[in-house]
């Protein structure tokens, strides 16, 4: 480890420092509030290091790749860097009220430290490009998860912690199974080198094994990284383990996670499987699952009546779409890799819609325990402010212009027609359909029903200007990446150059 | 200096005053703050500064700006900028929009002075501004549209601005209506341009791509018609006129800003900024056959209307349909020239109504009379830019007016003959309407205003409308007097001093036509299509003095007519004709439309076809929709929370991954 490693890893050290130190502190007498406001401190320190290693502000580290070429801090993984620490912050930001509620306030200070060191591994995830760190990278941000699942320690928490662990045992078992394969194809575990290996192997006349066992490990990479990424049918966990999770953690759950698993497979296809032949294999396969997902996500979500398992097969229909971007290998006369551009323009509109919807989520059930849809009746009237936040991230959700969820719509529904899968978007198209039947149920809800009496006397209550100011700014950015597309999409096109 | 933060300070200047009043004004100071004018005036002023630096910067370096773009959507072969465009044309537009616009925000301090809502007032003009400023700058089509939208949304807003009469708030439904069938065109030939190459859409690259012949004659024409339909929409040309007299329900400062000076001049702009476009479509004819009929069609509905505010309206579409017509026959310079001069001389006129209306309370002229005594500035003001409107030597008006018909003489075809003629036909009406309404107003008697109509109403047990009110008889403020004066006076001089026949001291001989047509893109530096385009026009005695004789008989025929007190039994007589009941009813062009199209054909017919439809085939998506919930409910059991279920999906997963592979066939 030398100076430079430790530039490029400043933004990990950090935190994980941070994180330790807020435990500790939170062990001391000091104001729950302090402590939280020092987290919110250390989390913008962070995203301030990630922006200098992206600039260059302060010192510019001599070359990309550390740890014996097993860490890269190129432009993509910061990106996604980005993406998850503002996932968390706004977690964190705008949680305050469930922080000092009375189920959390004695160990919120665990709540903060784990949620930090989960972000901590998946950053080192969408940093590795080696399969030993990618895998250690992705049990360190999966093992603080499971904790916070079950921290309440009620019946649903632990129910919905104990699912995702044993799931992710076998994914990861899964996962490893696939590596194992690769590495015993290619002899190596860097994906450069495995990248070179393959693209020597002759895979039209090569012998039969080879060819067996790429397959064989790109079904068992997959379908590894699917469960985190809530693809079907590895996304059976989501509904069960949302509604049993606490609401901030499904919230965490819902964007960084999955954003950090597609980077994590947009880099190793894209980089080790990225020989021609095989591309067009597996961005088919993308293609069916993206399909499977959006369709069976929205119908499994029809008929819900619970607003947080509602949400959570939303998120297997979002998954759904991003995967399109995944599937939209660029033609053969093109040379962009524009179809992730496409996933990175929706994971971050998703990021701020999703986290919109989730923070003013996690204040009605914190205070009022209530997690129907009916508990939403006539909202407008009993928070116009909340409600205005949460309709903007459903429309968005929907894909209603001017929001980022539209435009986002529009980039990745093109994508599929320029790479050859007009039926793609024909499905996707027609899920949207589906899909705004129950985002509009809620609507309706918040907006046209009559609230019940008793709900109004609590309109004090629900007041906490961090959770506003936090929603507020998701709304006010949902609208104006929908409006202005282009800053994103610069950064997007800068951050897939490691291609 | 910054060229290109300078020209989008342009825009942003107006928007941000925009964004301030209607963010904070209103909430910290009230909904009638006086200081929500002075952002936007001051907004407008620098907004207006910048614009005389620039112009400046154009005409001494003789240089473009074309700034680049700023991507806006770029995805693979859907590339979408927005960026500035800063030509000879644009300048222009810039320089008429921030002056008359400063001026008409001045005016509004005194004559919007105590509305309620005068913070709205000011956030609606602020918006305006900024999205006409947009609209010229764009350098991208879909950019303009966008514009093109915004200033017909702040149109909407200003025409209902008193949102509680009901009058007001159908006229603004109207304008926003028929406006959109325009945009729809304008948008189909967006949409078909963008189909025959994305890139043509910015419109540097459609210009080489005209130069360079790279689009066809066919797709120019298709292009070029839905442009058409989009400029006679915002340019209130027949059949689509019959929102802009409706329009006046708007305060009269908004009238004289956004539907006489800027706004519905935003069509002909549309087409001199595609003018290479439709100069290789076969769309020119129809441009000056439309543009012909429409200044005489409107300008004989001016003669009769009784509402002054109606007059002017009519007026500014004759006038529009002047442009048009002068674009149709490749009169580019002059066509703008007269915009150019058009925009200050109405904009006089319009504010000389809205003074009028302060003092006597009411628009219709039958009630007005003798108010020169009482009024002698805006007397002299409308006065004025009543002469150089009728276009009488030597005041802007005339010199305008004189290249477009000595242009049409020029063609020595049957279309320029044609348009020749009608364009005389509606310089008479125009002189006669605009002194029938001076007199009217102005000399005899006073007829006791506001006071008398409502009296006069109320016998006659009809409505009166919330603008007429008591008269107070004197001079209107001097925050409204001095916009007059500066606009009278520029009405007497501007039109001589920017385009002289001879060199002047600094400017050389036809500066304005030279000037528009020393526009680069448009023109390649071809000579030919400078000169056809009225590059350096010939200044046509005949042509010339016909018209001068034409203007003075409008004009003593209506003194004849209203003046003389003995010829009113005539006048009498002359209301009793068909002629005037067909006028006065606007050729019931408004009964065919709202009547016969709407209620008739449109409710009856294709609404209770869509009903009888609707009731038939409800049942069908209902249908769908039960399917579809019920097969969402039949494949809950795949979620019945059990862990071991759940594993199996993700193995069953994995085999239907290697059954993909294997139908696949790819490496296997």
């Amino acid at each position: 480890m030398n100076l430079n490693d430790l530039k490029l890893l400043s933004p990990e050290i950090f935190l994980s420092l941070s994180s330790l130190f807020l435990l500790v502190l939170s062990l001391s007498k000091v104001d729950a509030k302090k402590i939280i406001n020092l987290s919110i401190i250390s989390l913008i320190i962070t995203i301030l290091l990630v922006c200098n290693l992206w600039f260059g502000w302060l010192f510019e580290p001599s070359t990309k790749n550390s740890l014996l070429g097993s860490f890269t801090s190129d432009k993509f993984s910061l990106f996604f860097k980005l993406l998850i620490l503002l996932a968390s912050l706004i977690t964190v930001f705008g949680s305050f009220q469930y922080f000092i509620s009375e189920r959390t306030k004695n160990y919120f200070g665990e709540f903060i430290s784990l949620i930090f060191l989960s972000v901590v591994g998946m950053m080192l995830l969408v940093s590795s490009t080696e399969l030993i760190t990618i895998y250690v990278s992705l049990e360190l941000s999966a093992l603080p998860i499971i904790v916070l699942l079950s921290i309440h320690r009620s019946k649903l928490g632990i129910e919905s912690g104990i699912k995702f662990f044993i799931l992710s045992a076998f994914s990861s078992a899964i996962l490893l199974y696939g590596f194992i394969y690769l590495y015993g194809l290619t002899g190596s575990t860097n994906l450069l080198l495995i990248q070179e290996y393959i693209s020597k192997m002759s895979l039209t006349e090569g012998s039969t094994f080879i060819k067996y066992g790429l397959i064989v490990s790109i079904v068992l990479i997959i379908a590894g990284f699917s469960f985190k990424m809530a693809i079907v049918p590895w996304q059976m966990w989501i509904p069960d383990v949302y509604q049993g999770a606490p609401t901030p953690v499904a919230a965490f759950l819902s964007v960084a996670s999955k954003s950090s698993a597609f980077a994590v497979i947009i880099r190793i296809f894209y980089t080790s499987f990225s020989n021609e032949d095989l591309m067009l294999d597996w961005s088919l396969i993308f293609a069916v699952l993206a399909a499977i997902t959006m369709t069976l996500g929205n119908l499994f979500a029809l008929n819900q009546k619970n607003i947080k398992r509602l949400l959570g097969y939303s998120t297997i229909a979002q998954a759904g779409y991003i995967l399109i971007g995944l599937a939209a290998i660029p033609g053969t006369n093109s040379i962009n890799f524009s179809g992730i551009q496409g996933s990175m323009y929706y994971l971050a509109g998703y990021l701020f819609t999703n986290m919109s919807i989730f923070i003013v989520i996690t204040i009605i059930i914190t205070r009022t325990k209530d997690e129907t849809i009916d508990g939403l009746s006539g909202f407008i009237k009993i928070s116009p402010v909340y409600s205005i936040i949460l309709l903007v991230g459903l429309l968005s959700l929907i894909g209603m212009p001017p929001t980022v969820g539209f435009m986002s719509k529009v980039i990745i529904f093109g994508f599929a027609i320029n790479s050859g899968y007009p039926w793609l978007a024909l499905v996707g198209v027609v899920n949207s359909v589906l899909a705004a039947f129950y985002y509009l149920r809620i609507i309706r809800f918040i907006v046209f029903e009559e609230p019940p009496k008793d709900k109004l006397t609590q309109v004090h209550l629900l007041r906490n200007n961090r959770t506003i100011l936090a929603g507020a700014i998701c709304s006010i950015l949902v609208l104006l990446l929908g409006i202005i597309p282009f800053i994103l999409l610069e950064m997007s096109k800068k951050a897939i150059n490691f291609i | 200096m910054n060229y290109e933060f300078l020209s989008y300070l342009v825009i942003l200047l107006p928007l941000s005053a925009f964004i301030i009043n209607g963010l904070f004004t209103r909430n910290l100071l009230g909904s009638a703050s006086i200081y929500a004018g002075y952002i936007t005036i001051s907004s407008i002023f620098l907004s207006f500064m910048i614009s005389l630096i620039l112009l400046f910067q154009i005409m001494v370096k003789s240089e473009q700006f074309i700034f680049d773009p700023i991507s806006w959507i770029s995805i693979s072969h859907l590339y979408i900028s927005f960026g500035i465009i800063l030509d000879n044309l644009t300048i222009v537009m810039m320089v008429v929009i921030t002056s008359v616009s400063l001026l008409v925000q001045i005016y509004g301090l005194s004559y919007m002075h105590g509305d309620k809502s005068l913070t709205r007032y000011y956030t609606y003009m602020s918006l305006f501004t900024a999205s006409m400023l947009g609209l010229v700058l764009s350098k991208n089509i879909v950019q303009l549209f966008v514009f093109w939208e915004l200033v017909g949304v702040s149109s909407y807003m200003l025409i209902g601005f008193w949102m509680n009469r009901p009058s007001a708030a159908d006229a603004a439904k109207k304008a926003f209506i028929m406006t959109r069938f325009g945009d729809f065109g304008f948008l189909f030939g967006i949409l078909y341009l963008f189909s025959v190459n994305p890139a043509y859409l910015d419109i540097n690259t459609l210009y080489s791509a005209v130069n360079n012949g790279e689009i066809s004659s066919y797709s120019a024409t298709i292009i070029s018609a839905g442009f058409l339909v989009g400029a006679i929409g915002k340019s209130a040309q027949f059949p689509l006129h019959t929102w802009l007299p409706d329009a006046m329900e708007g305060p009269t400062s908004v009238s004289a800003l956004i539907h006489s000076a800027t706004m519905v001049t935003a069509g002909v702009f549309l087409i001199a900024r595609f003018f290479p476009l439709f100069d290789i479509s076969n769309i020119m004819i129809y441009v000056a056959l439309i543009g012909a009929v429409t200044s005489v069609f409107a300008a004989s509905m001016g003669l009769v209307v009784d509402d002054i505010k109606k007059v002017l309206a009519y007026s500014t579409v004759s006038q529009l349909g002047y442009m048009m017509f002068a674009l149709g026959i490749g009169a580019y310079a002059p066509a703008i020239f007269h915009l150019f001069t058009h925009a200050f001389f109405k904009a006089c006129l319009f504010l000389g109504a809205g003074s009028v209306h302060h003092a006597s309370g009411t628009f219709n002229m039958k009630y007005m009379g003798g108010m020169r005594k009482i009024m002698p500035v805006t007397y002299i003001a409308m006065m004025v830019s009543s002469l150089s409107l009728a276009g009488l030597f030597p005041l802007s008006g005339f010199w305008s007016k004189d290249e477009i018909l000595a242009h049409a003489a020029h063609q020595e075809n049957l279309l320029g003959y044609f348009v020749l003629i009608l364009g005389l036909i509606a310089a008479f009406m125009t002189a006669f309407y605009m002194f029938r309404a001076i007199f009217l107003v102005f000399h005899g008697e006073w007829k006791g205003g506001g006071e008398s109509e409502q009296k006069e109403l109320i016998k006659n047990s009809q409505s009166v409308h919330p603008t007429i009110v008591e008269p107070h008889l004197e001079e209107s403020p001097k925050f409204m007097i001095y916009p007059m004066v500066i606009l009278g006076a520029l009405a007497i001089v501007i039109g001589f001093i920017v385009n002289p026949l001879i060199d002047l001291l600094f400017i050389e001989k036809h500066a304005f036509a030279h000037f528009i047509t020393d526009n680069y893109e448009v023109f390649n530096g071809d000579k030919t299509k400078i000169y056809k385009a009225g590059g350096s026009p010939k200044f046509d005695l005949l042509i010339a003095i016909i018209s001068s004789i034409i203007a003075i008989s409008g004009i003593l025929l209506a003194y004849a007519l209203y003046v003389k007190e003995k010829n009113i039994s005539i006048q009498k007589n002359l209301s009793k004709g068909v002629i005037y009941k067909v006028l006065s009813n606007k050729y019931y062009l408004d009964y065919l439309y709202e009547d016969i199209i709407i209620r008739k054909l449109f409710y009856k017919k294709l609404s209770g076809f869509l009903r009888w439809f609707d009731e038939n085939t409800d049942n069908i998506n209902v249908q769908i929709s039960t399917i579809v919930t019920r097969f969402s409910r039949s494949i809950l059991f795949l979620q019945n929370g059990q862990t071991q279920v759940y594993v199996y999906g993700m193995f069953i997963g994995i085999l239907v991954l290697f059954l993909l592979f294997y139908l696949r066939g790819g490496l296997i």
